[in-house]
């Protein structure tokens, strides 16, 4: 059966980038949908009537929603370079991360960015907290996949890669050398691997986003 | 393996304890609970989950695995003979991860609106949310079941344990709000599948009781009400 693949994202989603990033690492060619997110497709809304939200990605007609469990999804389909470790202890500790980035550290950095006042101090605290728990996860270890990328490195390249934009904009000093120095070596070699470096949004234009977006905010 | 081998860290009244529970007992392996005083975290539960400091938590030899859902598919991967919790099929399983995510991120939180929320509107809204939120999962159930007992089939399966924890706290916020969350008229599927699910071997003892869960619920009201 010839293998129908199409993804509905945004350029400068993290989530949609990421589920691109795992496409690629299988080598699976697939049909990619650029978004309005404030015009939605009526085939975005068909697929994904519950959240209508990017990414979306279509397999042979099927939609799966919600970026982890697409990736999760990819890893068990594709089953070469796989994206999972196989053992069943590495496995919950790759979703528990994947799950403390998600959940904790990418609202405490997004809220760090554009909150105000009592709100921007508490969630800077909370972000502080959170990116040297990743720096203690770390260790000595080359990525948080060990010596190759895995599940958590690729949800955790919104640190490494949107935050260190986002953080440029706004003026925020969180993920520095001196306050999280294997983070940020970490954050260089990660976004510096092929797979990832050609699946990033431009750098430029996320900031060009993100500086008119802070304007806009300071207003 | 030794029952000491495999141990739980919980607390009864917690719906996210239940799913480790129900899937070790789906699988026959014995384990050990260990209660947490409500109110107080033990040394064991602060060394084995440092990064939340929550329950559930199972610890297998030495090894702590923590978050409810990964920890049912760590039972599910670890005691990989049958019968399985997650669906085989590549597709089953991510709708019912997305389900699963979709009742933890959507359904809870607004079952918990319902008991902070203040005054008659507020209430009812509350209410309207999570009953919505019950019709999108009606149809989930349809999809999934295809006709049998469970989400997962002939068997209670991920998302039936992922939902099926909420259960205790469902009835319990329709008696304190005099509603029918879960009926024949809205959601038939969901109603029958509710008596079934609290029936099942693997679930019936680690269920809690309404009406010890209701006391307890009553008295963390007072709790919030007097910290205000």
């Amino acid at each position: 059966m010839a293998e129908e693949v199409k993804l509905f994202g945004v350029w400068g989603s993290p989530f949609s980038r990421r589920v691109e990033i795992a496409l690629k690492i299988k080598g699976v060619e697939y049909e990619y949908i650029e978004e309005d997110l404030a015009n939605k497709s009526p085939l975005l809304l068909k697929y994904n009537p519950v959240h209508k939200k990017v990414p979306v990605l279509v397999h042979n007609g099927k939609p799966i929603a919600e970026s982890v469990v697409i990736i999760e999804y990819i890893d068990e389909t594709w089953k070469h370079n796989p994206i999972l470790p196989q053992d069943p202890y590495e496995r919950a500790l790759t979703r528990f991360w994947a799950k403390f980035i998600d959940e904790k550290c990418l609202p405490a950095l997004w809220n760090s960015t554009w909150s105000k006042g009592k709100d921007r101090e508490a969630a800077i605290e909370e972000a502080s907290q959170h990116l040297n728990t990743l720096e203690n996860e770390l260790k000595d270890k080359k990525f948080f996949g060990g010596e190759e990328i895995g599940l958590v490195d690729i949800v955790a390249s919104f640190v490494g890669f949107w935050f260190g934009a986002l953080q440029e904009v706004s003026g925020l000093e969180l993920l520095t050398e001196e306050k999280v120095p294997k983070l940020c070596k970490w954050s260089y070699e990660v976004v510096n691997q092929s797979v990832i470096k050609e699946n990033l949004p431009s750098r430029d234009k996320l900031i060009a986003y993100f500086s008119a977006r802070f304007a806009d905010a300071s207003k | 393996m030794a029952k000491s081998d495999v141990k739980v860290l919980g607390a009864w009244p917690s719906p996210f304890v239940m799913r480790p529970t129900i899937a070790l007992n789906i699988k026959s392996v014995e384990y050990e609970f260990l209660q947490e005083d409500l109110g107080s975290k033990s040394e064991l539960l602060l060394k084995s989950n440092p990064v939340h400091k929550k329950i559930p938590v199972l610890i297998h030899g030495d090894k702590p695995v923590c978050e409810s859902l990964i920890i049912v598919e760590y039972i599910d991967e670890t005691w990989s003979s049958a019968p399985s919790i997650l669906p085989s099929d590549p597709y089953d399983r991510a709708t019912a991860r997305f389900w699963a995510a979709y009742v933890d991120d959507k359904v809870f939180p607004s079952m918990k609106e319902i008991f902070i929320a203040e005054g008659v509107e507020a209430k009812k809204a509350a209410i309207q949310q999570l009953v919505d939120g019950l019709i999108l999962l009606e149809d989930a159930y349809v999809k999934c079941s295809k006709g049998k007992p469970f989400f997962g089939g002939n068997q209670i399966g991920y998302l039936d344990i992922a939902f099926g924890s909420y259960l205790g706290w469902l009835i319990v916020t329709e008696k304190f709000n005099e509603v029918k969350l879960l009926d024949e008229a809205k959601t038939p599927g969901l109603a029958k599948w509710a008596d079934i699910f609290c029936a099942d071997p693997a679930v019936k003892d680690v269920m809690p009781e309404t009406d010890k869960l209701a006391e307890y619920a009553k008295v963390l009201a007072k709790m919030r009400a007097a910290s205000k």
